[in-house]
């Protein structure tokens, strides 16, 4: 029976939860409710659904292939995304729905001494590491973009942060033996493209990149195995970069003599060469860069867009940051449109590439509306604009975000 | 009950997959055990109307409708690009004579 075959036959009670969920035509029988991402413009609503392998309730973007955000509220309960939250995406729906842990087989070849093909337990029997790190979607945010621009219509919750455990990608390259004129590593996982001719999705970095002992191959997250809509069995960890280097189900490692000229390095996922990734919307024919390192961020995941928060002398506030490529070095508050900032509490480090809780206490005056926004500042003293970006791809958002809630004496 | 049938051969496969269990001895034990799932399938059509069957027949095979669906408002020309896009370079199998009614649906998708 093929992929098709076994859609079609799944089970009657998940293919009527999720059918129709997508087209946001009517509220799909079975699904858990909508979520408003406040997308302007619209189209905005999205089904909240569970029904997916490894997956409870995810806002649904795309039913085929998956394309699954984590909602904020998530984010709020603990600074380490649990894997049946994590969001999920993939670009061609050619990637296998079994895979058989004894003979799935990772290929290292190309520029090096010995073309490798190695088992799942023999990198289990290779020295570990773990780390701490955030895996974001390139295009997190694309849907808050303005003037809008076309891809996958995400709110902020295309990210999301684990515990990675497995092998430094350095030590399977040694083992390989890199030779000298090595000037980049392409990575590929199963998934293939969908049509013949057509680029299988494959992405590269430059060899002291893919050497520097801290990007990962990783068969952990969370102290269990990946879910296989997270990349099962193994999956490239680029700690600090954004996820599209993140190959997931990783099965082919090639050492390039040459930088990657194929279609995922060459023609997407690039950004403006300009400060930010920022050019005036219409610009035509401006240099680009492939996307890289990521940039700081940081969210109020305590209150809700629209909620009601009753009078009192202070209120709470907190939520979390990421420091893009380096550690946060601290989050600051602002109740008054970003012309005053009052200094938030740091929860506990898990190292430079994690998230980063904070929390505050924001004094308040009165009943009223208030907008609350949070900026984040990493230990290399970049800090987040308080005017959004803009590229045509949707890449990089970073700017402060805000959050606008109604304090009520009676709420 | 066809349906049932598969889902129990599915089940029982899953359970006879062997179990990779590798132990290091400077590694803490941790095991890979083979997983099989089953994706949800997308019935989703394109909303009826003009150029809804070509739409159907045409966008709906790598992506679900909602990829386009869910799109801002987007120009005919953005739109135009992007169906050069698919053909050229994710080599959707498009007819010429197709383009245009598919071109001519999505310029008329508003956000709903
Ligand atoms: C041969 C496979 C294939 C077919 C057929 C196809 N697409 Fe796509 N489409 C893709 C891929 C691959 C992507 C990128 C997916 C991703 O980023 O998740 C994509 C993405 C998109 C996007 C998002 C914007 C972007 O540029 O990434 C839109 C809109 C879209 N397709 C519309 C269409 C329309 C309209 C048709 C019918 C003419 C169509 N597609 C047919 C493969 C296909």
């Amino acid at each position: 029976m093929d992929r098709f075959d076994a859609m079609m036959t799944a089970p009657l009670g998940r293919r009527q939860m999720l059918a129709g969920t997508a087209a946001m035509l009517a509220v799909p029988a079975g699904a858990q409710g909508l979520v408003d991402l406040r997308l302007p413009g619209g189209p905005s609503q999205r089904p909240l659904a569970g029904g997916f392998p490894g997956k409870g309730e995810m806002i649904v973007q795309r039913i085929h292939p998956p394309l699954l955000e984590t909602p904020m509220e998530v984010f709020d309960s603990d600074v380490f995304t649990p894997n049946d939250r994590f969001f999920v995406r993939w670009h061609w729906s050619d990637f296998p729905t079994s895979v058989d842990a004894g003979a799935f087989r990772l290929a290292v070849r190309g520029r090096v001494r010995r073309p490798l093909s190695i088992g799942l337990a023999q990198l289990l029997r290779m020295p570990r590491v773990e780390l701490a790190a955030v895996n974001q979607c390139s295009g997190n945010s694309r849907g808050l973009f303005e003037p809008r621009v076309p891809g996958a219509q995400w709110g902020h919750g295309a990210m999301g942060n684990a515990r990675w455990t497995g092998v430094r990608l350095r030590d399977v390259l040694d083992q390989a033996g890199v030779l000298s004129d090595a000037v980049a590593v392409r990575f590929a996982g199963l998934d293939g493209a969908t049509v013949e001719g057509a680029p299988r999705f494959e992405k590269a970095l430059a060899i002291d990149h893919a050497r520097d002992g801290e990007v990962m191959i990783a068969f952990a997250m969370n102290g269990e195995q990946l879910p296989l809509l997270n990349g099962f069995p193994i999956r490239l960890v680029v700690p600090g970069w954004y996820s599209t280097y993140w190959i997931k189900m990783l099965s082919d490692i090639e050492v390039l003599s040459a930088p990657d000229d194929r279609y995922w390095m060459a023609k997407a996922y690039r950004i403006p060469t300009t400060p930010g990734a920022d050019i005036v919307p219409g610009t035509k024919d401006f240099p680009t860069v492939p996307i890289g390192r990521m940039v700081p961020r940081s969210f109020v995941t305590s209150l809700r867009e629209g909620q009601a928060v009753p009078l009192r002398p202070t209120m709470p506030v907190g939520g979390i940051a990421l420091g893009g490529d380096r550690s946060v070095a601290r989050v600051e508050l602002s109740a008054d449109g970003g012309r005053s900032w009052q200094p938030t509490r740091l929860g506990p480090d898990h190292g430079r590439y994690s998230f980063r809780r904070w929390d505050a206490e924001l004094p308040l005056a009165g009943p009223g509306p208030l907008t609350l926004m949070a900026r984040c500042t990493n230990d290399a003293g970049e800090g987040q604009p308080m005017k959004a970006i803009w590229n045509p791809s949707g890449f990089m958002r970073g700017n402060v975000e805000a959050v606008s809630v109604e304090v009520r004496a009676d709420a | 009950m066809r349906d049932r049938t598969w889902l129990a051969a599915g089940l029982c496969a899953l359970v006879a997959a062997t179990a990779l269990s590798a132990v290091s001895r400077a590694a803490p034990r941790f095991t890979v055990k083979s997983t099989s799932v089953e994706l949800p399938y997308d019935e989703t059509a394109y909303p009826e109307g003009p150029g809804a069957e070509v739409m159907n027949a045409n966008c709906a095979s790598c992506h679900s409708a909602s990829m386009v669906l869910l799109q801002p408002k987007l120009s005919r020309e953005q739109w135009t690009g992007i169906v050069r896009k698919m053909r050229d370079v994710y080599r959707a199998p498009v007819a010429d004579e197709d383009v245009p009614a598919i071109i001519d649906y999505l310029a008329k998708l508003s956000p709903r």
